[in-house]
């Protein structure tokens, strides 16, 4: 899936969210972030849960306001901190959906209510043409239109995400952040998602970033891959060659502890097992934030933080030190 | 050709289930959650038990484990045989508790299967001083070297902690070191590491196996990830709808698959192969309502390649080699379809 790049939707730069737990103490969750995502895209953002992740997709869209750094959407600079006015104007372009199908939807709402909520929020729609998009989506989405008057309880996990979906999809965003959509579901059913997130996407020329822990997944869906690791990206590249050459040691090890689900591999491969856990973001470690972990770490990895590189004749950055 | 399922035995397995059936009483009518599910598993071995949830394979070990809360839960045909004696219904065997003692447990989600008010030295003392008869210190000082074994830093420090105080792999852990304090011959493992990330859900991939290598117990492993079962299975029994539709060793299911169900959950999953194409198959449609379980096959509904008697008539299992078996009809003789991306017995055979 390696295309040509587009022009750039969504820029960010040196991009914080720190959040304040007292005692002059602060949780680093994303801490200077530099990425760009360009049209019709799909960016995909892995890493260990606790590496902000998600933190960084509410900040992009609002959902969190910025410590410091800027997001501009279409050379356009987005408020540091949302006001009702913001969100008003902001969701029709940039939406979300979420991970938990379970909790993300209201239980005392009716999906129709639910899915057509963002219209009936703005304003010059009338009631009839919200129920005749209304049911537009969620045939769109792979469900029936008599499901708008049932509750979220009498649906199955996929057919919640389906909603999600439909729900966040209804505004014609062009942009939408994806939060972990398919890992509260069924293997079978995560396929049916992805499927349908592929073809909406291309049907409606969204530009997409992909939140997810499941690197195989990722590879299948995104056109480039970020790696975060403790608040920050240590690479960045296509998502075929992140994955099959992965460069910085993190991204070794984490496509090296994905389990393949063929014996035969996985019985050859030597362990790649990496030891300890990541580490808290309060106190982050001087210099590179893997130092602790890394199984190749030098001298200098322990003082001066790497920078995010671009290698030698490739649009692949890095962030570490034996490689630059 | 191909043979009825119901094959002679041999000598009794460490852990033998035979036609075990579970139903529950519900306010929407009765729901027929295990039927017909059959499986042995020996020491050192592991047996994984795959398939979407709701198709039956925490009720199955929880039956055995006796964990099936009964009413609502009944237990309405078939026996658990470990070594040759009967275990369902009771809770000892000669003189030792099944539950904890004999067969030991992990759940999925650590951050709730452990008591927030106890700590991690305490809770992993608790079942050698009931089922041993330890004392506190005696058991204490073991829980610390359990610690240490399943690769805890600062077991001291850390046995004094509360499970507020550690991470999910963390905790995962710790509950192995409950569940191998009182040495099992059996550690049933479910979902042991869903909740965890990948680089964790390695490392304690890893330990699972050290443990067994050491201990010889056989580990009966429920999944929905075909990567895990890779990694750890030596057989494994494929779940659908309350029954095991394909069952065989981990090469059988992966490189011989026989039933069109595993077929389709191999193809719904991500491979790391750069050549395939980057289009995943999902199973279309969902499971069958296990109110009203079909008369015929439950993967009809589903199945690309389902024939009028597979909704008629429930397909007996056909033994393809020793202990593969797959219950489809295709594997008839008469079968009209034989399509070649499954696996059939070699005419040669038998």
């Amino acid at each position: 899936m390696g295309k040509l790049v587009g022009e750039p939707i969504l820029e960010m730069g040196n991009l914080t969210r720190h959040f304040d737990i007292g005692r002059k103490q602060f949780v680093h969750a994303v801490d200077g972030i530099n990425l760009t995502v360009s049209e019709k895209e799909i960016l995909g953002l892995v890493g260990e849960s606790g590496s902000g992740k998600s933190t960084l997709g509410k900040v992009v869209l609002g959902l969190e306001p910025k410590t410091s750094g800027w997001v501009k959407y279409r050379g356009e600079l987005l408020p540091q901190k949302y006001k009702a006015r913001d969100f008003q104007k902001w969701s029709g372009k940039m939406q979300m959906i979420f991970q938990d199908p379970y909790s993300s939807l209201n239980p005392r709402m009716t999906v129709g209510e639910i899915v057509g909520e963002g219209l009936r929020l703005r304003s010059g729609t009338t009631k009839s043409q919200i129920k005749d998009k209304v049911a537009d989506w969620l045939l769109k989405v792979g469900l029936q239109t008599d499901h708008m008057s049932r509750y979220p309880h009498e649906f199955s996990g996929g057919q919640r995400q389906r909603i999600g979906i439909a729900r966040a999809l209804i505004l014609e965003p062009e942009f939408v952040v994806c939060d972990e959509p398919i890992s509260a579901l069924d293997v079978s059913v995560q396929a049916q998602v992805i499927n349908l997130m592929g073809d909406l996407k291309e049907k409606l020329g969204l530009t997409l970033i992909f939140i997810a822990h499941d690197l195989s997944m990722v590879r299948y869906v995104s056109d480039r891959m970020a790696v975060m690791y403790l608040g920050s990206i240590v690479e960045v590249g296509k998502a075929d060659e992140v994955y099959f050459d992965p460069k910085h040691p993190y991204t070794e090890i984490l496509v090296g502890s994905n389990p393949e689900p063929d014996p035969n591999l996985e019985r050859k491969r030597a362990s790649t097992t990496i030891k300890g856990e990541i580490p808290s973001p309060v106190n982050v470690p001087a210099g590179c934030r893997f130092a602790n972990r890394c199984p190749k770490v030098e001298e200098n990895c322990k003082r001066v933080t790497p920078k995010l590189i671009p290698l030698k004749d490739s649009d692949r950055q890095v962030a570490c030190h034996l490689l630059n | 050709m191909s043979r009825n399922i119901n094959q002679p035995k041999s000598s009794p397995k460490l852990l033998d289930v035979n036609k075990l059936a579970v139903e529950f009483d519900t306010y929407g009518g009765v729901v027929h959650a295990v039927r017909d599910v059959s499986f042995s598993v020996d020491s050192g071995e592991t047996l994984a038990i795959v398939g979407e949830s709701g198709c039956g394979k925490s009720v199955t070990v929880q039956s055995i484990m006796g964990l099936i809360p009964m009413p609502p839960g009944r237990i309405t045909s078939g026996s658990a045989l470990l070594r040759g004696q009967e275990i369902l219904g009771t809770a000892m065997i000669q003189g030792r508790d099944i539950r904890g003692s004999e067969i030991g447990m992990i759940f999925q989600d650590p951050m709730t299967s452990l008591n927030p008010t106890m700590s991690i030295g305490d809770q992993i003392a608790e079942p050698m001083q009931v089922h041993k008869g330890y004392d506190y210190r005696k058991a204490y000082s073991e829980a610390i070297k359990l610690l240490e074994l399943t690769k805890i830093p600062e077991s001291t420090k850390r046995a004094k902690q509360y499970p507020f105080e550690f991470s999910g792999g963390m905790l995962q852990r710790a509950m192995i070191a409950m569940a191998i304090s009182c040495k099992p011959s059996i550690l049933i493992a479910d979902e042991p590491t869903t909740a965890l990330d990948v680089t964790i859900q390695a490392q304690i991939l890893d330990l699972l196996q050290e443990l067994q290598r050491e201990t010889g117990m056989a580990i009966v492993l429920i999944t929905h990830d075909l990567g895990v079962v890779a990694r750890l299975a030596n057989e494994v029994a494929v779940m659908y709808a309350g029954k095991i539709v394909e069952h065989g060793s981990v090469e059988d299911i992966f490189y011989r698959s026989a039933h069109p169900y595993t077929l389709g959950l191999r193809e719904a999953m991500p491979t790391n192969d750069p050549d395939k194409q980057s289009v995943l198959s999902p199973i279309p449609g969902s499971p069958p309502d296990l109110f009203s379980p079909p008369v015929g096959c439950g993967y009809c509904a589903r199945c690309p390649w389902s024939m009028s008697v597979c909704e008629s008539k429930n397909p007996e299992g056909f033994y393809l080699n020793e202990g593969h078996y797959s219950k489809c009809w295709m594997h008839h003789q008469q079968s009209p379809v034989k399509p070649i991306e499954l696996y059939f017995e070699q005419q040669t055979h038998g």
